[in-house]
Order: C-alpha cells, then sequence, then structure tokens
C-alpha cells in the first residue's frame, strides 16, 4: 500500500535510467539525508558520535570497496586491512612530503596509492581464483603490515609506526570536534557511496558482474577480462584506502601498522557477507550489526547480569551470544540483511494484504 | 526473520533506556574510576592481575576509610580485549562518569589504547595514567598536561638496565668493550627503545648486537645461533607474551646462561618465567614493584577484602604476583592524586581536571610510603608540572624457579641524559599539532 509503484512511469531516458525510480525511495532518502546532516549531528552527543557514528560511516565505506570486489566482481580478498593501511599511511606521508596539501585530497591522494598497490596484488587474479586468490591478498596483508613496521619512513620516522592524524582543517574551517569529525566522514562517505551506485549499474559494473558469474563466458562475449579485474581491483582498493585514512584520521586519530592487521580484514568480509555481497545497502545494514550488536551487548550485560556473574565470565559469554547470534542468522537468511530488506520492501508493497 | 529485527530493536532501546537512566539518576559524594578492562583475549592474563589488584585495593579504601575523607570511590568495567576501537568505544561510554559520581583518570593499561584516546583525554580534561608504559615523550608535562606514564617510561627502562649492568661490571667505566645484545619484539613497542641503545652504546663504548624477533615470537633458533657466535655478556630480553618463555628455553639449548639474560618490564611477570620451566632458573628482570604480600597494604587488602570473599581474583592464588602488585600500586598512585587533590579543591567528588592537580603534585617520600604500607613496594617518587613519570627506578629480581627474589636496591635510570631526547620529541609533537606548551614556572 505505502510501496506503489503504480502511476509511477518513466517519459525519459534520464528518469529511467534514475538509481532510486520511486518517489518513495528518494523521499526516504533525503529525509534519511536531512537527519544526517541536518539533525544528528545538533542532537548527538560524543557518545554518539565517536563510538558509533563515526565508525559505523568508516566501516559501511570499507565494507563497500570489498563488496565492489567480491560481492560484484567475485574475486576474493583478505586483504582489505592492508589497503586500509596503505591508504592511511600514504596519506599521512603525504601531508608531510608535500606540506599545505589539503585534507580531503590527502585522502583522494592515499585512495590513490592504495588502488595502486591493489592492482600490483590484483595481478595474480588474471591467473588464479577463488581460494587461490584469496591467498595471494592474504600475502598483501602480511607484506604490507610488516613493511610499515619495518620501516619507519612511512611512519615519517616515529621508531614505534604510530601515525596521529593532522589538524582536520578543510578549507580554514576545523573539523576536530566529535560532530565536525563525523559531518567529515559522512562527506566524504556519501559521495563515494553514490559514485559506487552508479558504477555498479554502468557498462564496467555489468561487466564485473560477467566476470562473477562466470568469467569464461564473459571473455567469449568480449569483455577484457584483463582490464575488468585490475579495475575492480584498482577501485576497491581506493575506496578501501580512503576508508582507512578516515579510520587513521577522523575516527581513532591515531594508529599503528598493527591496527590494520588480518582480524580487520575478516571484520571487514564479516560485514559483507552479513549485510550481503552484491548490495550498495547491504554494507551498511552490515557495518551497523558488526558495530552495533556487540554495544548493545555489552551494556545490557553490564546492566542487566553485573553481579550475577564474573566480569570475565560475562565477556566470554557475551561472546557466545555474538557467535550464536551471528550463525542463527546466516542459517534463516545467508543472502544477507539487504535480502532480508528487500523482503520486508515486497511486503510492503502489498500491506494489508497477505504476502 | 521479521522477530529476529523486533527482538534486535527491542534489546537497543531497552538499551538506550537504561544508559540514559543511569546517566540521569544521581548519587553524589562518590569518585568513580572508569575502567577499561580487559579479561578476556590473549592478555587476559595481565588483565585481571592488574584490574583485580587495583579494584581491590579501591574496595579496601572504601571499606577500611570509607573512602577519600569520606567520598566513596566507585568503578565500573568496560572490555576492551586489548583492542584499540573497543578502548574508545570505552572511554567514550565512560568518561561522563557514572551515576552523577565524576571519572578522576583512566587507565588502559594497553599502549595502543593509550595513544588512541591521547588527544581526547586531553580535551575532555580527564587524566590519562600510563603506569609503566606508553608515550616516552609525554613525560613533558608541559606539552601533554592530561598525560602521566607513571614511574617508569620505556627510556628509563633500558637506561636503568644500562646502569645495573655497569653496577654488575664495576662501574659504568667498565662497559667500554663489552658486548649487549638486545633481542626485541618486532613490534613498534620492541623497537621503541632501539635509538636510547645505540645512543648509550656510544656513550659508554660498549657494543651493541640488535636482534629482532618476529611476532609472535615462538621460534628463535636463529637468533640465539647468533648469540652464541657473538657471546655477548649480556642478553637484554624485550619480549612480550609467548617470547619470553621461547627465548628462556632456547637460550637453555644454545648453552646462554638464563642469569646473564634480563628480562624488562613486560617479560617480568610469574607469566613470562613459570612456563620455561628449570630453563628460567637464574633469570633476571627488572620491575617497578617487588612480588609478593609481606607488605603492609597487601595484608590490609588479604584482611579486608580477601577473607571477606570480596576480592576480585577468580584465582586467589594470584594474590601477590606482578600484574596484581601492579594493580595494588596504580591504585595507591590514584587514591593519593585524589587525596591531594581533595586537600586543594574540598573534600567532595572532584573534576578530571582537578585531579590532574594531584596527579602532578604526587609525592612519596620513604615517610608517607610507611603511612599507606607500602614501603618497598612503591618506589619514592615526586611529580612536577614538566615531570609527569616521577621515579624512574628499578629493582632486579631473580627467578628461583618457583618464585621472584628481589636482588638489588632501586637502581635509577640516567634521566637527565633522557630529558633532552624526550624534550625533542615532545617538541617536535607540539609543533605538529600546534600546541603551545605550557611554561612550568608559573603552574602552582
Amino acid at each position: 500500500m505505502f510501496y506503489q509503484e503504480s502511476g509511477q512511469f518513466s517519459t525519459r531516458y534520464r528518469q529511467d535510467g534514475r538509481a532510486l525510480r520511486l518517489w518513495q525511495q528518494r523521499a526516504a532518502l533525503w529525509a534519511l539525508l536531512a537527519l544526517a546532516f541536518g539533525l544528528l549531528p545538533f542532537i548527538g552527543n560524543d557518545y554518539w558520535f565517536s563510538a558509533i557514528l563515526i565508525p559505523f560511516l568508516v566501516l559501511s565505506l570499507a565494507g563497500l570497496g570489498l563488496n565492489l570486489l567480491t560481492g560484484y566482481a567475485g574475486q576474493l580478498s583478505l586483504g582489505s586491512a592492508a589497503f586500509m593501511a596503505v591508504g592511511a599511511f600514504a596519506s599521512y606521508k603525504l601531508q608531510f612530503l608535500l606540506p599545505g596539501l589539503p585534507l580531503l585530497l590527502s585522502f583522494v591522494a592515499g585512495g590513490v596509492v592504495a588502488a595502486a598497490v591493489g592492482v600490483v596484488f590484483g595481478l595474480p587474479s588474471l591467473r588464479i581464483k577463488g581460494f587461490y586468490l584469496l591467498v595471494s591478498t592474504l600475502a598483501a596483508q602480511f607484506f604490507v603490515e610488516w613493511l610499515l613496521t619495518k620501516f619507519a619512513w612511512f611512519s615519517n620516522g616515529n621508531e614505534s609506526g604510530v601515525i596521529t592524524a593532522p589538524p582536520l582543517l578543510v578549507a580554514g574551517h576545523d573539523f576536530g570536534s566529535p560532530a565536525g569529525r563525523y559531518l567529515l566522514t559522512l562527506s566524504v562517505v556519501l559521495p563515494l557511496f553514490v559514485l559506487a551506485a552508479n558504477l555498479v549499474r554502468s557498462s564496467l559494473g555489468r561487466n564485473w558482474m560477467a566476470v562473477r558469474d562466470m568469467d569464461t563466458a564473459a571473455a567469449v562475449i568480449g569483455i577484457p577480462i584483463l582490464r575488468t579485474k585490475l579495475l575492480a581491483f584498482a577501485i576497491s582498493s581506493f575506496i578501501l584506502g580512503v576508508a582507512g585514512s578516515l579510520w587513521a584520521f577522523t575516527y581513532l586519530g591515531t594508529v599503528e601498522p598493527h591496527g590494520f592487521d588480518l582480524s580487520r580484514s575478516f571484520q571487514v568480509l564479516f560485514i559483507i557477507i552479513l549485510g550481503g555481497m552484491g548490495s550498495i545497502l547491504g554494507n551498511f545494514l552490515g557495518a551497523a550489526f558488526i558495530v552495533l550488536l556487540p554495544i548493545v551487548l555489552s551494556i545490557l550485560s553490564g546492566s542487566l547480569l553485573s553481579g550475577v556473574l564474573p566480569a570475565g565470565q560475562l565477556e566470554n559469554l557475551q561472546k557466545i551470544i555474538f557467535g550464536v547470534l551471528i550463525i542463527l542468522f546466516l542459517i534463516k537468511e545467508p543472502d544477507g540483511l539487504a535480502r532480508l530488506w528487500q523482503g520486508w520492501r515486497a511486503r510492503a508493497r502489498l500491506w494489508p494484504l497477505r504476502f | 526473520m521479521k522477530n529476529h529485527l523486533h527482538t534486535l530493536k527491542g534489546a537497543v532501546v531497552l538499551a538506550l533506556g537504561l544508559a540514559a537512566a543511569s546517566a540521569t539518576a544521581q548519587a553524589g559524594g562518590e569518585q568513580y574510576f572508569p575502567l577499561q578492562s580487559y579479561r578476556v583475549g590473549p592478555y587476559a592474563a595481565g588483565g585481571t592481575g592488574f584490574f583485580g589488584g587495583f579494584i581491590d585495593y579501591l574496595q579496601y579504601v572504601n571499606i577500611k576509610e570509607g573512602g577519600v575523607n569520606g567520598v566513596k570511590l566507585t568503578w565500573s568495567e568496560c572490555e576492551t580485549e586489548y583492542v584499540v576501537e573497543k578502548g574508545v568505544e570505552c572511554y567514550e561510554r565512560l568518561k561522563k562518569g557514572l551515576n552523577g559520581a565524576p571519572a578522576a583518570a583512566t587507565n588502559p593499561l594497553s599502549v595502543g589504547i593509550a595513544y588512541a584516546t591521547l588527544e581526547r583525554s586531553t580535551a575532555d580534561k580527564l587524566p590519562l595514567i600510563t603506569i609503566n608504559h606508553g608515550r616516552t615523550d609525554s613525560t613533558d608535562g608541559s606539552v601533554f598536561p592530561y598525560v602521566f606514564p607513571l614511574q617508569l617510561n620505556p627510556y628509563s627502562e633500558v637506561s636503568a638496565i644500562i646502569n645495573y649492568i655497569g653496577q654488575k661490571s664495576g662501574g659504568l667505566a667498565k662497559l667500554k668493550g663489552k658486548k649487549i645484545a638486545v633481542l626485541y619484539h618486532g613490534s613498534p613497542y620492541g623497537k621503541e627503545t632501539n635509538p636510547i641503545l645505540e645512543l648509550l652504546s656510544k656513550k659508554y663504548g660498549f657494543q651493541l648486537v640488535s636482534l629482532e624477533v618476529p611476532h609472535p615470537g615462538n621460534e628463535q633458533q636463529s637468533q640465539w645461533l647468533t648469540i652464541r657466535q657473538q657471546k655477548p655478556d649480556w642478553v637484554i630480553l624485550r619480549g612480550w607474551g609467548v617470547m619470553n618463555p621461547v627465548a628462556l628455553k632456547t637460550a637453555q639449548k644454545t648453552g646462554y646462561p638464563a642469569d646473564h639474560i634480563i628480562g624488562n618490564i613486560w617479560s617480568n611477570s610469574e607469566e613470562d618465567a613459570a612456563p620455561a620451566g628449570a630453563a628460567a632458573k637464574g633469570f633476571i628482570s627488572i620491575t617497578t614493584h617487588p612480588s609478593g604480600s609481606q607488605f603492609p597494604v597487601l595484608q590490609g587488602i588479604k584482611k579486608t577484602v580477601l577473607d571477606a570473599g570480596k576480592g576480585n581474583l577468580a584465582d586467589p592464588k594470584r594474590f601477590g604476583t606482578v600484574y596484581y602488585n601492579l594493580g595494588v600500586v596504580n591504585g595507591i598512585l590514584n587514591v593519593e592524586a585524589v587525596r591531594l587533590a581533595q586537600a586543594k579543591f574540598g573534600k567532595k567528588p572532584l573534576t578530571g581536571e582537578q585531579v590532574r592537580w594531584g596527579f602532578e603534585h604526587l609525592h612519596f617520600d620513604d615517610k608517607r610510603l610507611k603511612e599507606v604500607g607500602a614501603l618497598g613496594l612503591l618506589q619514592p617518587l615526586q611529580l612536577s608540572c614538566a615531570d609527569h613519570e616521577g621515579g624512574g627506578a628499578v629493582r632486579f629480581q631473580q627467578w628461583d624457579g618457583q618464585q621472584w627474589k628481589v636482588i638489588s636496591p632501586w637502581v635509577q635510570a640516567d634521566r637527565k641524559l633522557l630529558r633532552p631526547i624526550i624534550e625533542d620529541s615532545s617538541h617536535k609533537y607540539a609543533k605538529e599539532k600546534g600546541i603551545t606548551p605550557r611554561d612550568c614556572s608559573k603552574e602552582s
């Protein structure tokens, strides 16, 4: 009832090519944007910005990066954190090599360096597939972490490999406050999502999906495999690199190479598996799940059970609950949260009639 | 699946409601300690011991003295698992205080979390205590007003070790021509002191052999073969976790004597030596506080807290171990800071900014140490606006196969030598961040 497409016609090609073709979708999006930009910065508190919203946005972006590569182009990767690290350290280093480099430009530059590294580690994908490719990206993961720890040059001579954020100045405005860092993150993340949403509907996106479904068939119908796969690695790594810069600068403010270890790669992988492979919205849903659920569990157990069990056991209990929830969820909905959302949408179309 | 979402939504609403309720309720008359503890994960042994000791000391003060001048101490825990993001989340969750009781200081006991909350602490005016670890240049309180690497920073640590080796050799002049190997964990933590060791080797003329052990350090055959070839007079072990017992076992296999290996501050616990079995016998390590439960303050904790069944340790046998005692020492320092700040600002719950004043005026001489029952447990120390470390001394202890035995008095680091290096680094930081250092001569 609320979600009817009847009566909405595309009379021009431009309208037909829109990402969101229904007014309900567009209205919901604008409402969300108004909320995110207009309302949240004023009503949120430090805790919401620093501990929930910023990591949620950054991890969504990281999920998007991996989703383009794995969900759309079908190339498995366990090197997400390595590309994030390259982005973070590159934009940090470039700030020093080129004093006066605008902050946003250094994010982009960090992404470009990450893209270059991504292409190098993507080269094996032309010969090997699936689990074997996974191993090659795993090599990227270990290599980058080792490199950044080994050579203090990357952290500007800091022997302990730790980098700290430069002042967050954009066009003279200081975005250093929690609300400012949130707005800065949001303003970087959103355009990249818009870009990606359009990219996957472009011919390149369709090529990716053709390669994902069967690369021999894709080659037969004339899709350049080399270019398509390497572009997937480059664009994915670019986005991951930007996410890494945001992680280092707007979220934590300081990172060491160890902060981008293998478990971070797994975290990003879980986001797209839980959120939904080959879905743009799924990245937000997956990231929200990964960021919020442990916090909710921890707050709940802290306030409800704190006297009942020893603190150590309580923590282990939370881990068990989190794991069980993930398993149950994957059994019930292996296609991820995005699929759930689709089902809900289909129901909303017919409501109050039964689905 | 819709049901699941409902449950989740319900949980979120409930959680937010609870958080809001706890934030608005007023208690008053309490001073709050936010504990970013870790009881699960690879470093749980350190976390449970340290936070167990810390909490037990706070309980002891509450039971024995009814808090500090009548202001009860309160605390709550948030699990970090030693993971940086979780630590940041916990910091943001707890920094506002509990039930109206303001937070006194944060004690994450994690280098990574300390780095990530360093600027936040400064902005929120909440002292960040990194006892025995942390960022070395935060010793310079004029640039880092809210950060306190109490007792011992990493530079002082190696300097004290070299001084001890000098004493053993019959004077620092005798170090000339000696050969000292350092076996360090291949991580930022492990590498942090290398420049200082190089500096000291130039100053005293000993030959330095640096050997890196990649994380996690469970294979050290080639490093110890190198040590056997080079025959250093001493080996400094800068290890972490599993690397320590493996180093001791491999040393025994390659025939290097354990009593010429000196472990640093993260290689000095029972958990580091005991797993190596007989190979650890004779192993020397530094410590800022001896283990053991003979100190009056520990006896007091035993009587009023542990024997009353209120102890925080899951395994009471760990009472008096290195990590537990570090927690107690940390508790003593935190509570003393609150006490000092109360003398200036009044006997009421204090803000982090006021407690910071207390930390900056910490002063423990033998008389005061005796009063709190910690003579020999805690080193004499005095902090100031410019000096946020205060002590810089360590004692040496030797593993007898069962437990640690203290074998030296307090050995001082050469802090005069280190100070210019620390200031170089802190001034570089100040320049990078656009901070104007405080003028410490004007502070009271």
